[in-house]
């Protein structure tokens, strides 16, 4: 009997030798004269297990990990293709804590199976959220995700039901859908490992929002620091094309909806909307002044839904078990699930998607398992490069869009990355503000100029040169650019700047006296 | 105009001056959008590179697993300098930042092959490799 063994060829399994240890397990069976069907998966979002080995028994499917290629030998004589004990044996892996404590709506199917293969992708629930829009039609679909609550997963929070309705209620000749996956926020991985891991689910997320406002042709823009993404994505939509999922007649109903993927050139601002849209048009991507909307005016001033990949991939769900399901999950006005990102200084990092609500101690300890170094926490930033850094006092602090709001940060695309006792905040406020300088796209006054003289300004009081007054300065230039940007880069990269101020100033008086003592 | 760059880039390792007016007329736009775009995006190459290219990760992960400490490794160690535009040995690292490796930093990427986890070690050993490519 063929036995088969799962290898994810997630990029961060593939970083830590995935595809040696797949490799090895081939020709330990051909020397063994074993049967086996070796399958390439995403990964489970469990990355200090990788490279994650999974063998098909009777009961379940048994996991091995983290496996190095030296060692599957000994797994084969062991006997783990019948899911025999072994020191990195794991037992059944949706025993294990960390994926059974979760709930997952989004990444249900991730790691599971084979991302390109739509056969395997209908029997595992694919495809229900599509048939069901197309039994609903457009404006009960819309009416649906309006019903749900989603917020636009991006970082903005947006109602994505309300991105909807207006671009279906507008009459154009042309409408466009637009996934932004120009994930570029440290601590963020949940797009790349969703278009690596089931790319069929994003595709059918897209299909439709491109049926329910009356899109006909869809675009993807992927980071160029994804090139593996960009490679299995692409060919996802070669194989959706043949299946009938995309083209001019998407599952046999007669209406059109075609994609195409778009590689970005290393532009954080691309993943800014309107930014991505220009950049799609190809040109600089420099910022839109808004109004209008993209919703009315986006991609070549057509009608363009655009949406972040996870706000696209809750969609299958939401149509397929029905909004006031959806809905059930979360807490008042954040609804449903969200992939949180566990990354930095931590010992187990990987994704974890869980209902809004969950505390940030909950993640990084109860999930997360505290530092890598097994050092004391010291801070957490979360939601990316302009998110705040949060002391250890805060972790307490509901992971839901409001009361982020209230401990003074913001939930972004859920991205949490965890600092040690080491980390000097003065540092990490100066990079905050150097980050937003080489990546401002020029076309507001305080982001522009606002960051590099920010950077100056932290310069000046890491010094210790007249530190009171630089420190003012340094508020009040945030103040500048939180009012005064025309996007979210400047208007929040004093996020960061000014919780590190708040939470962890002894650090910047600490680096006058250590610049001084030198 | 993005995929036509990349496929430059992709075919000759940078985009020559000389593809401006040629780009330039194919999309009806003047030669300076196109060379604004180019310039824009931290991607494009206007001279060609040799070797074996490192885009090591610096975002805030990173930093927190010691990205820092690598770069300064590269630079005392071996005398590799991160983003020197007039490099000319076989080994050229590139900033950038995040490359959604972040539950296993330091992350980096090698001709585009991924790497976590990253170490001095293992630095040592991609330099002395890219070496012995080019000899």
């Amino acid at each position: 009997m063929t036995v088969r063994v799962f290898v994810p060829a997630d990029s961060s399994a593939l970083s830590v030798g995935a595809d040696v240890v797949a490799a090895a397990i081939l020709d330990e069976a051909r020397r063994r004269g074993l049967d086996i069907e070796l399958v390439r998966t995403g990964s489970r979002g469990l990355f200090w297990l990788e490279p994650l080995v999974e063998v098909e028994t009777p009961t379940g499917r048994v996991g091995y990990g983290p496996v190095s290629p030296g060692e599957t030998d000994q797994l084969f004589e062991v006997g783990f293709l019948s899911g025999r004990p072994h020191p990195k044996a794991l037992g059944h892996v949706d025993d294990i804590p960390y994926l059974a404590r979760q709930q997952r709506l989004i990444f249900a199917r991730c790691g599971l199976t084979d991302p390109l293969s739509l056969d395997d992708y209908r029997p595992h629930g694919g495809l229900r959220g599509l048939e069901r829009a197309l039994a609903l039609g457009p404006k009960a679909t819309v009416e649906e995700i309006l019903a749900s609550g989603l917020r636009g997963r991006g970082g903005a929070g947006f109602p994505t039901g309300v991105k909807w309705r207006t671009t279906a209620g507008i009459d154009a000749d042309q409408k466009y859908v637009v996934c932004n996956a120009d994930e570029g926020d440290s601590g963020t991985f949940a797009d790349r490992m969703l278009m690596e891991g089931d790319p069929f689910l994003l595709i059918e997320g897209m299909a439709i929002a491109g049926l329910s406002v009356g899109a006909t042709q869809g675009y993807i823009y992927i980071r160029s620091e994804y090139p593996h993404a960009f490679a299995t994505f692409q060919r996802a939509i070669e194989r959706a094309r043949a299946g009938g999922l995309l083209g001019p007649s998407v599952l046999g109903s007669g209406k059109a909806f075609d994609l195409e993927a778009r590689l970005g050139a290393g532009a954080y601002i691309c993943g800014e909307e309107t930014s991505l849209l220009e950049s799609l048009e190809g040109k600089r991507g420099q910022i839109r002044v808004k109004p209008p909307l993209p919703a009315i005016s986006g991609l070549f001033g057509k009608p363009t839904v655009i949406n972040n990949v996870l706000s696209f991939a809750s969609t299958p769900w939401i149509l397929e078990h029905g909004a006031k399901a959806y809905a059930a999950y979360g807490v008042g006005r954040s609804l449903g699930s969200q992939p949180f990102q566990l990354a930095g200084n931590i010992r187990y990092g990987g994704l974890v998607e869980l209902a809004f609500g969950a505390t940030l101690r909950e993640l990084v300890e109860g999930f997360g398992g505290g530092t890598r170094t097994g050092r004391p926490i010291r801070a957490v930033q979360v939601g990316g490069p302009l998110g705040a850094y949060l002391p250890e006092t805060l972790l307490d602090t509901p992971l839901d869009y409001e009361s982020m709001a209230v401990a003074g940060g913001m939930l972004g695309h859920g991205g949490v990355v965890v600092f040690d006792d080491s980390v000097d905040m003065a540092r990490q406020a100066r990079f905050a503000m150097e980050f937003c300088a080489k990546e401002s796209c020029g076309k507001c006054t305080p982001c522009r100029i606002g960051s590099t003289r920010g950077v100056e300004t932290v310069d000046k009081i890491i010094a210790g040169r007249d530190r009171q007054k630089n420190v003012q300065l340094l508020r009040d230039l945030c103040e500048v650019m939180t009012d005064g940007s025309l996007c979210a880069l400047g208007g929040l990269a004093p996020m960061p700047v000014l919780s590190a101020l708040n939470h962890f100033g002894e650090d910047f008086a600490k680096a006058a006296t250590r610049v001084a003592a030198e | 105009m993005l995929p036509i760059l990349h496929d430059l880039q992709e075919q000759f390792g940078y985009i020559d001056d000389r593809a401006i007016p040629l780009i330039a007329d194919a999309l009806n736009v003047s030669r300076a959008e196109t060379l604004g775009v180019i310039s824009f995006y931290h991607d494009f190459r206007r001279a060609p590179i040799d070797g074996r290219t490192l885009k090591l990760c610096r975002a805030e992960s990173c930093q927190a697993m010691g990205c820092e400490e690598l770069v300064s490794h590269l630079a005392v160690r071996h005398g590799v300098k991160v983003d020197d535009a007039d490099d000319r040995s076989d080994l050229h690292v590139e900033s950038v930042y995040c490359l959604g490796n972040c539950a296993l930093s330091p992350a980096a990427l090698l001709d585009g092959e991924p790497i976590g986890r990253l170490e001095c070690v293992r630095i040592d050993e991609i330099v002395a490799g890219a070496q012995g490519r080019t000899q």
